[in-house]
Protein backbone atom coordinates (compact mmCIF):
# COMPACT_ATOMS: atom_id res chain seq x y z
CA UNK A 1 0.00 0.00 0.00
CA UNK A 2 2.80 2.43 0.88
CA UNK A 3 4.54 1.42 -2.33
CA UNK A 4 1.51 2.70 -4.24
CA UNK A 5 1.50 5.99 -2.32
CA UNK A 6 5.21 6.42 -2.97
CA UNK A 7 4.79 5.59 -6.65
CA UNK A 8 1.95 8.05 -7.17
CA UNK A 9 3.81 10.81 -5.35
CA UNK A 10 6.87 10.14 -7.49
CA UNK A 11 4.73 10.34 -10.62
CA UNK A 12 3.16 13.58 -9.42
CA UNK A 13 6.67 14.98 -8.91
CA UNK A 14 7.53 14.13 -12.50
CA UNK A 15 4.31 15.69 -13.78
CA UNK A 16 4.28 18.84 -11.68
CA UNK A 17 2.18 20.82 -14.15
CA UNK A 18 -0.96 18.76 -13.44
CA UNK A 19 -0.76 19.37 -9.71
CA UNK A 20 0.06 23.04 -10.07
CA UNK A 21 -2.77 23.60 -12.56
CA UNK A 22 -5.36 22.49 -10.01
CA UNK A 23 -3.73 24.63 -7.33
CA UNK A 24 -3.66 27.74 -9.53
CA UNK A 25 -7.24 27.09 -10.53
CA UNK A 26 -8.21 27.11 -6.85
CA UNK A 27 -6.30 30.33 -6.22
CA UNK A 28 -7.69 32.14 -9.24
CA UNK A 29 -11.32 31.13 -8.74
CA UNK A 30 -11.22 32.20 -5.08
CA UNK A 31 -9.49 35.49 -5.94
CA UNK A 32 -12.02 36.37 -8.65
CA UNK A 33 -14.86 36.78 -6.16
CA UNK A 34 -13.49 39.73 -4.15
CA UNK A 35 -12.55 41.39 -7.43
CA UNK A 36 -15.99 40.86 -8.92
CA UNK A 37 -18.11 41.67 -5.88
CA UNK A 38 -16.17 44.64 -4.61
CA UNK A 39 -14.70 45.59 -1.24
CA UNK A 40 -17.60 45.15 1.17
CA UNK A 41 -16.16 43.33 4.18
CA UNK A 42 -19.52 42.22 5.57
CA UNK A 43 -20.64 40.63 2.30
CA UNK A 44 -17.25 39.05 1.65
CA UNK A 45 -17.18 37.50 5.13
CA UNK A 46 -20.63 36.08 4.47
CA UNK A 47 -19.75 34.39 1.18
CA UNK A 48 -16.18 33.37 2.05
CA UNK A 49 -16.80 29.79 3.33
CA UNK A 50 -19.07 28.93 0.42
CA UNK A 51 -16.72 30.33 -2.19
CA UNK A 52 -13.67 28.57 -0.74
CA UNK A 53 -15.50 25.28 -0.48
CA UNK A 54 -16.99 25.38 -3.97
CA UNK A 55 -13.57 26.26 -5.39
CA UNK A 56 -12.03 23.36 -3.44
CA UNK A 57 -14.67 20.96 -4.83
CA UNK A 58 -13.98 22.06 -8.40
CA UNK A 59 -10.21 21.95 -7.93
CA UNK A 60 -10.42 18.37 -6.63
CA UNK A 61 -12.59 17.44 -9.59
CA UNK A 62 -9.84 18.52 -12.00
CA UNK A 63 -7.48 15.76 -10.91
CA UNK A 64 -10.09 13.04 -10.44
CA UNK A 65 -10.19 11.78 -13.99
CA UNK A 66 -6.46 11.13 -13.93
CA UNK A 67 -6.78 9.03 -10.80
CA UNK A 68 -7.18 5.66 -12.53
CA UNK A 69 -7.24 6.44 -16.27
CA UNK A 70 -3.45 6.37 -16.91
CA UNK A 71 -3.05 3.20 -14.85
CA UNK A 72 -5.92 1.61 -16.75
CA UNK A 73 -4.43 2.57 -20.11
CA UNK A 74 -0.94 1.20 -19.48
CA UNK A 75 -1.97 -2.01 -17.74
CA UNK A 76 -0.80 -1.08 -14.23
CA UNK A 77 -4.31 -1.56 -12.94
CA UNK A 78 -4.31 -5.16 -14.21
CA UNK A 79 -1.07 -5.79 -12.38
CA UNK A 80 -2.57 -4.28 -9.23
CA UNK A 81 -5.59 -6.55 -9.50
CA UNK A 82 -3.19 -9.52 -9.85
CA UNK A 83 -0.97 -8.46 -6.98
CA UNK A 84 -0.94 -10.68 -3.87
CA UNK A 85 -1.91 -7.57 -1.88
CA UNK A 86 -5.70 -7.07 -1.78
CA UNK A 87 -6.83 -4.57 -4.43
CA UNK A 88 -8.81 -2.63 -1.82
CA UNK A 89 -5.62 -1.73 0.05
CA UNK A 90 -3.85 -0.62 -3.11
CA UNK A 91 -6.86 1.48 -4.07
CA UNK A 92 -6.75 3.00 -0.58
CA UNK A 93 -3.13 3.89 -1.26
CA UNK A 94 -4.04 5.58 -4.51
CA UNK A 95 -6.78 7.59 -2.82
CA UNK A 96 -4.36 8.65 -0.07
CA UNK A 97 -1.85 9.75 -2.69
CA UNK A 98 -4.57 11.68 -4.53
CA UNK A 99 -5.41 13.54 -1.33
CA UNK A 100 -1.76 14.31 -0.56
CA UNK A 101 -1.30 15.74 -4.04
CA UNK A 102 -4.56 17.57 -4.64
CA UNK A 103 -6.27 17.93 -1.24
CA UNK A 104 -3.57 18.82 1.25
CA UNK A 105 -2.21 21.79 -0.77
CA UNK A 106 -5.72 23.28 -0.81
CA UNK A 107 -5.92 23.01 2.97
CA UNK A 108 -2.57 24.77 3.35
CA UNK A 109 -3.47 27.47 0.85
CA UNK A 110 -6.98 28.18 2.18
CA UNK A 111 -6.02 30.43 5.16
CA UNK A 112 -3.96 32.68 2.90
CA UNK A 113 -6.82 33.01 0.43
CA UNK A 114 -9.28 33.44 3.29
CA UNK A 115 -7.51 36.69 4.24
CA UNK A 116 -8.88 38.24 1.06
CA UNK A 117 -12.36 37.79 2.52
CA UNK A 118 -11.55 39.53 5.81
CA UNK A 119 -11.98 36.34 7.88
CA UNK A 120 -10.57 36.57 11.40
CA UNK A 121 -8.08 34.09 12.86
CA UNK A 122 -10.75 31.98 14.56
CA UNK A 123 -12.79 31.57 11.37
CA UNK A 124 -9.66 30.77 9.37
CA UNK A 125 -8.79 28.07 11.93
CA UNK A 126 -12.23 26.49 11.59
CA UNK A 127 -11.95 26.72 7.79
CA UNK A 128 -8.65 24.82 7.85
CA UNK A 129 -10.00 22.15 10.19
CA UNK A 130 -13.15 21.74 8.08
CA UNK A 131 -11.10 21.41 4.90
CA UNK A 132 -8.70 19.00 6.61
CA UNK A 133 -11.64 16.70 7.40
CA UNK A 134 -13.52 17.46 4.20
CA UNK A 135 -10.90 17.12 1.46
CA UNK A 136 -10.12 13.42 2.17
CA UNK A 137 -13.88 12.89 1.92
CA UNK A 138 -13.83 14.54 -1.51
CA UNK A 139 -11.00 12.25 -2.67
CA UNK A 140 -12.79 9.16 -1.35
CA UNK A 141 -16.14 9.95 -2.96
CA UNK A 142 -14.41 11.10 -6.13
CA UNK A 143 -12.56 7.79 -6.40
CA UNK A 144 -15.86 5.92 -6.71
CA UNK A 145 -16.93 8.20 -9.54
CA UNK A 146 -13.54 7.96 -11.24
CA UNK A 147 -13.67 4.16 -11.10
CA UNK A 148 -17.25 4.02 -12.40
CA UNK A 149 -16.53 6.26 -15.39
CA UNK A 150 -13.29 4.47 -16.25
CA UNK A 151 -13.08 3.73 -19.96
CA UNK A 152 -16.35 5.53 -20.71
CA UNK A 153 -16.25 7.95 -23.61
CA UNK A 154 -16.81 11.52 -22.44
CA UNK A 155 -16.11 10.30 -18.94
CA UNK A 156 -14.98 13.72 -17.74
CA UNK A 157 -18.38 15.39 -17.98
CA UNK A 158 -20.15 12.30 -16.71
CA UNK A 159 -17.78 12.23 -13.75
CA UNK A 160 -18.72 15.80 -12.77
CA UNK A 161 -22.43 15.07 -13.09
CA UNK A 162 -22.02 11.92 -11.02
CA UNK A 163 -19.72 13.18 -8.29
CA UNK A 164 -20.73 16.82 -7.68
CA UNK A 165 -24.18 15.93 -6.25
CA UNK A 166 -22.46 13.49 -3.89
CA UNK A 167 -20.25 16.34 -2.69
CA UNK A 168 -23.29 18.29 -1.46
CA UNK A 169 -23.23 17.00 2.16
CA UNK A 170 -19.52 17.79 2.46
CA UNK A 171 -20.19 21.27 1.10
CA UNK A 172 -23.11 21.93 3.43
CA UNK A 173 -21.37 20.84 6.62
CA UNK A 174 -17.95 22.18 5.61
CA UNK A 175 -19.10 25.66 4.67
CA UNK A 176 -21.70 25.54 7.45
CA UNK A 177 -19.01 25.01 10.08
CA UNK A 178 -17.36 28.34 9.29
CA UNK A 179 -20.73 30.13 9.05
CA UNK A 180 -21.78 28.72 12.40
CA UNK A 181 -18.55 29.89 13.98
CA UNK A 182 -18.93 33.40 12.55
CA UNK A 183 -22.51 33.68 13.78
CA UNK A 184 -21.37 32.52 17.23
CA UNK A 185 -23.12 29.14 17.29
CA UNK A 186 -19.95 27.08 17.50
CA UNK A 187 -18.70 24.79 14.75
CA UNK A 188 -18.55 21.57 16.80
CA UNK A 189 -21.73 20.01 15.46
CA UNK A 190 -20.91 20.60 11.82
CA UNK A 191 -17.37 19.31 12.21
CA UNK A 192 -18.57 16.18 14.00
CA UNK A 193 -21.01 15.42 11.21
CA UNK A 194 -18.28 16.00 8.63
CA UNK A 195 -15.98 13.65 10.53
CA UNK A 196 -18.75 11.06 10.71
CA UNK A 197 -19.16 11.27 6.94
CA UNK A 198 -15.41 10.83 6.56
CA UNK A 199 -15.39 7.77 8.80
CA UNK A 200 -18.18 6.25 6.75
CA UNK A 201 -16.41 7.02 3.48
CA UNK A 202 -13.06 5.61 4.68
CA UNK A 203 -14.85 2.37 5.30
CA UNK A 204 -17.03 2.11 2.21
CA UNK A 205 -15.39 4.12 -0.57
CA UNK A 206 -12.33 1.88 -1.17
CA UNK A 207 -14.62 -1.12 -1.24
CA UNK A 208 -17.03 0.45 -3.72
CA UNK A 209 -14.14 1.75 -5.83
CA UNK A 210 -12.56 -1.71 -5.96
CA UNK A 211 -15.84 -3.26 -7.09
CA UNK A 212 -16.18 -0.64 -9.85
CA UNK A 213 -12.58 -1.19 -10.95
CA UNK A 214 -13.09 -4.94 -11.22
CA UNK A 215 -16.02 -4.34 -13.54
CA UNK A 216 -13.92 -1.96 -15.66
CA UNK A 217 -11.16 -4.57 -15.89
CA UNK A 218 -13.36 -7.40 -17.18
CA UNK B 1 -0.28 -27.81 -11.80
CA UNK B 2 -2.79 -25.77 -13.75
CA UNK B 3 -5.90 -27.46 -15.09
CA UNK B 4 -8.98 -26.09 -16.76
CA UNK B 5 -12.12 -27.94 -17.75
CA UNK B 6 -14.94 -26.99 -20.09
CA UNK B 7 -13.89 -23.36 -20.53
CA UNK B 8 -16.26 -21.26 -22.59
CA UNK B 9 -15.65 -17.71 -23.66
CA UNK B 10 -18.47 -15.47 -24.83
CA UNK B 11 -17.75 -11.99 -26.13
CA UNK B 12 -20.93 -10.06 -26.74
CA UNK B 13 -23.09 -12.24 -29.00
CA UNK B 14 -20.23 -14.41 -30.19
CA UNK B 15 -19.04 -17.64 -28.68
CA UNK B 16 -15.26 -17.60 -29.16
CA UNK B 17 -14.57 -21.10 -27.88
CA UNK B 18 -16.38 -23.63 -25.75
CA UNK B 19 -15.63 -26.82 -23.87
CA UNK B 20 -11.91 -26.15 -23.79
CA UNK B 21 -9.84 -28.46 -21.57
CA UNK B 22 -6.20 -27.92 -20.78
CA UNK B 23 -3.58 -29.00 -18.27
CA UNK B 24 -0.06 -27.79 -17.62
CA UNK B 25 2.23 -29.81 -15.35
CA UNK B 26 5.59 -28.64 -13.91
CA UNK B 27 8.21 -28.48 -16.65
CA UNK B 28 5.63 -28.07 -19.39
CA UNK B 29 4.53 -25.04 -21.33
CA UNK B 30 1.37 -24.40 -23.22
CA UNK B 31 1.46 -22.75 -26.62
CA UNK B 32 -1.88 -21.08 -27.26
CA UNK B 33 -2.36 -20.73 -31.01
CA UNK B 34 -5.13 -19.20 -33.04
CA UNK B 35 -5.98 -16.52 -35.55
CA UNK B 36 -6.36 -12.90 -34.59
CA UNK B 37 -9.56 -12.57 -32.63
CA UNK B 38 -9.77 -16.27 -31.81
CA UNK B 39 -9.79 -15.49 -28.09
CA UNK B 40 -6.14 -16.08 -27.12
CA UNK B 41 -5.91 -13.03 -24.90
CA UNK B 42 -9.36 -13.74 -23.46
CA UNK B 43 -8.21 -17.25 -22.52
CA UNK B 44 -5.08 -15.89 -20.87
CA UNK B 45 -7.06 -13.30 -18.92
CA UNK B 46 -9.34 -16.10 -17.71
CA UNK B 47 -6.37 -18.15 -16.59
CA UNK B 48 -5.07 -15.20 -14.59
CA UNK B 49 -8.45 -14.64 -12.97
CA UNK B 50 -8.91 -11.16 -14.46
CA UNK B 51 -11.88 -12.28 -16.55
CA UNK B 52 -14.53 -14.82 -15.67
CA UNK B 53 -15.27 -17.79 -17.85
CA UNK B 54 -18.88 -18.07 -19.01
CA UNK B 55 -18.67 -21.77 -18.17
CA UNK B 56 -15.99 -24.07 -16.85
CA UNK B 57 -13.50 -24.03 -14.03
CA UNK B 58 -9.81 -23.33 -13.59
CA UNK B 59 -7.87 -25.10 -10.86
CA UNK B 60 -4.40 -24.54 -9.50
CA UNK B 61 -2.95 -27.59 -7.70
CA UNK B 62 -6.46 -29.00 -7.51
CA UNK B 63 -8.07 -25.94 -5.91
CA UNK B 64 -10.29 -23.51 -7.83
CA UNK B 65 -8.39 -20.25 -8.41
CA UNK B 66 -11.35 -18.24 -7.11
CA UNK B 67 -10.94 -19.91 -3.73
CA UNK B 68 -7.16 -19.56 -3.69
CA UNK B 69 -7.31 -15.89 -4.78
CA UNK B 70 -4.22 -14.27 -3.26
CA UNK B 71 -2.28 -17.54 -2.93
CA UNK B 72 -2.74 -18.15 -6.64
CA UNK B 73 -1.79 -14.62 -7.56
CA UNK B 74 1.43 -14.99 -5.57
CA UNK B 75 2.39 -18.03 -7.68
CA UNK B 76 1.50 -16.45 -10.98
CA UNK B 77 3.03 -13.74 -13.14
CA UNK B 78 1.09 -12.20 -16.00
CA UNK B 79 2.61 -9.97 -18.64
CA UNK B 80 -0.01 -8.67 -21.03
CA UNK B 81 -0.17 -6.54 -24.14
CA UNK B 82 0.19 -3.38 -22.12
CA UNK B 83 3.52 -2.67 -20.54
CA UNK B 84 2.38 -1.60 -17.07
CA UNK B 85 5.44 0.63 -17.37
CA UNK B 86 5.29 4.23 -16.27
CA UNK B 87 6.71 6.44 -19.02
CA UNK B 88 7.89 9.10 -16.57
CA UNK B 89 9.86 6.70 -14.39
CA UNK B 90 13.21 5.08 -15.10
CA UNK B 91 13.58 1.33 -15.75
CA UNK B 92 15.14 0.98 -12.31
CA UNK B 93 12.20 2.69 -10.58
CA UNK B 94 9.69 0.76 -12.64
CA UNK B 95 11.26 -2.52 -11.66
CA UNK B 96 11.52 -1.56 -7.98
CA UNK B 97 7.92 -0.41 -7.79
CA UNK B 98 6.63 -3.49 -9.61
CA UNK B 99 8.46 -5.63 -7.04
CA UNK B 100 7.00 -3.56 -4.20
CA UNK B 101 3.53 -4.09 -5.66
CA UNK B 102 4.19 -7.83 -5.58
CA UNK B 103 5.05 -7.47 -1.92
CA UNK B 104 8.73 -8.26 -2.40
CA UNK B 105 11.79 -6.15 -1.71
CA UNK B 106 14.20 -5.76 -4.59
CA UNK B 107 17.71 -4.55 -3.80
CA UNK B 108 18.97 -1.93 -6.23
CA UNK B 109 22.05 -4.04 -6.90
CA UNK B 110 19.93 -6.99 -8.05
CA UNK B 111 17.68 -4.79 -10.17
CA UNK B 112 20.72 -3.29 -11.90
CA UNK B 113 22.19 -6.73 -12.56
CA UNK B 114 18.94 -7.86 -14.18
CA UNK B 115 18.66 -4.75 -16.35
CA UNK B 116 22.26 -5.22 -17.51
CA UNK B 117 21.51 -8.81 -18.34
CA UNK B 118 18.71 -7.54 -20.56
CA UNK B 119 21.08 -5.21 -22.37
CA UNK B 120 19.93 -1.99 -20.77
CA UNK B 121 23.27 -0.91 -19.35
CA UNK B 122 23.55 2.87 -19.40
CA UNK B 123 19.79 3.34 -19.65
CA UNK B 124 18.82 2.51 -16.07
CA UNK B 125 18.33 6.16 -15.15
CA UNK B 126 16.62 7.26 -18.39
CA UNK B 127 12.83 7.78 -18.26
CA UNK B 128 11.14 4.91 -20.06
CA UNK B 129 9.53 7.21 -22.64
CA UNK B 130 12.96 7.72 -24.23
CA UNK B 131 13.40 3.97 -24.83
CA UNK B 132 12.47 2.15 -28.01
CA UNK B 133 9.54 -0.28 -28.14
CA UNK B 134 11.90 -3.25 -27.93
CA UNK B 135 13.76 -1.79 -24.98
CA UNK B 136 10.49 -1.12 -23.14
CA UNK B 137 9.61 -4.73 -23.73
CA UNK B 138 12.97 -5.76 -22.24
CA UNK B 139 12.31 -3.72 -19.10
CA UNK B 140 9.00 -5.51 -18.79
CA UNK B 141 10.54 -8.94 -19.30
CA UNK B 142 13.13 -8.19 -16.62
CA UNK B 143 10.29 -8.86 -14.19
CA UNK B 144 10.44 -12.53 -15.18
CA UNK B 145 13.77 -12.70 -13.38
CA UNK B 146 13.07 -10.43 -10.41
CA UNK B 147 9.70 -11.92 -9.55
CA UNK B 148 9.71 -15.50 -8.35
CA UNK B 149 6.60 -17.18 -9.75
CA UNK B 150 5.82 -20.78 -10.61
CA UNK B 151 3.45 -20.00 -13.45
CA UNK B 152 4.19 -17.50 -16.19
CA UNK B 153 1.30 -16.30 -18.32
CA UNK B 154 2.76 -14.32 -21.20
CA UNK B 155 0.73 -12.66 -23.94
CA UNK B 156 2.77 -12.27 -27.14
CA UNK B 157 6.08 -12.01 -25.27
CA UNK B 158 8.13 -11.99 -28.48
CA UNK B 159 6.64 -8.90 -30.13
CA UNK B 160 9.04 -6.03 -30.78
CA UNK B 161 12.06 -8.07 -29.65
CA UNK B 162 15.18 -8.50 -31.81
CA UNK B 163 16.65 -11.91 -32.65
CA UNK B 164 19.08 -11.83 -29.73
CA UNK B 165 16.38 -10.95 -27.22
CA UNK B 166 14.08 -13.66 -28.59
CA UNK B 167 16.83 -16.25 -28.05
CA UNK B 168 17.46 -14.91 -24.59
CA UNK B 169 13.78 -15.03 -23.65
CA UNK B 170 13.48 -18.56 -25.05
CA UNK B 171 16.50 -19.50 -22.90
CA UNK B 172 14.88 -17.88 -19.89
CA UNK B 173 11.66 -19.83 -20.40
CA UNK B 174 13.72 -23.01 -20.84
CA UNK B 175 15.49 -22.39 -17.51
CA UNK B 176 12.19 -21.66 -15.82
CA UNK B 177 10.71 -24.95 -17.06
CA UNK B 178 13.83 -26.91 -16.14
CA UNK B 179 13.43 -25.57 -12.60
CA UNK B 180 9.93 -27.05 -12.36
CA UNK B 181 8.12 -23.93 -13.57
CA UNK B 182 5.15 -23.72 -15.91
CA UNK B 183 4.32 -21.29 -18.67
CA UNK B 184 1.35 -20.43 -20.84
CA UNK B 185 2.06 -18.19 -23.79
CA UNK B 186 0.60 -16.96 -27.01
CA UNK B 187 2.82 -16.48 -30.00
CA UNK B 188 2.56 -16.63 -33.75
CA UNK B 189 6.08 -18.02 -34.00
CA UNK B 190 7.00 -21.64 -33.38
CA UNK B 191 9.31 -21.82 -30.37
CA UNK B 192 11.91 -24.55 -30.01
CA UNK B 193 11.47 -25.03 -26.27
CA UNK B 194 11.13 -28.52 -24.80
CA UNK B 195 7.94 -29.65 -23.09
CA UNK B 196 5.54 -27.93 -25.45
CA UNK B 197 1.83 -28.61 -25.51
CA UNK B 198 -0.35 -26.90 -28.07
CA UNK B 199 -3.86 -25.57 -27.71
CA UNK B 200 -5.53 -24.44 -30.93
CA UNK B 201 -8.45 -22.06 -30.62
Amino acid sequence: MFAVVRRDLLLAMRRKSEVLTALFFFMIVVSLFPLGIGPEPALLRKIAPGVLWVAALLATMLGLQRMFAPDHADGTLEQMALSPTPLGLLVGGKIAAHWLVSGLPLVLLAPVLGLQFDLDAGALGILVVALLIGTPLLSLIGAIGAALTLGVRGGGVLLSVLVLPLYVPALIFGAGAVDAHISGLGAGGHLSLLAALLALAVFFAPWATTAALRIALE
Amino acid sequence: MLTATGLTCVRGERRLFSGLDLAVAPGEWLHVQGENGAGKTSLLRMLTGLAHAAEGEIRWNGEPIKVLAEDYRRDMLFLGHHGALKEELTPLENLGLAAALDGAELAEKDALAVLWRFGLRGREELPVRFLSAGQKRRVLLARLVTRKAKLWVLDEPFTALDVKAVDMLAGLIGEHLAGGGMAVLTSHQAMPIAGCKVVKL
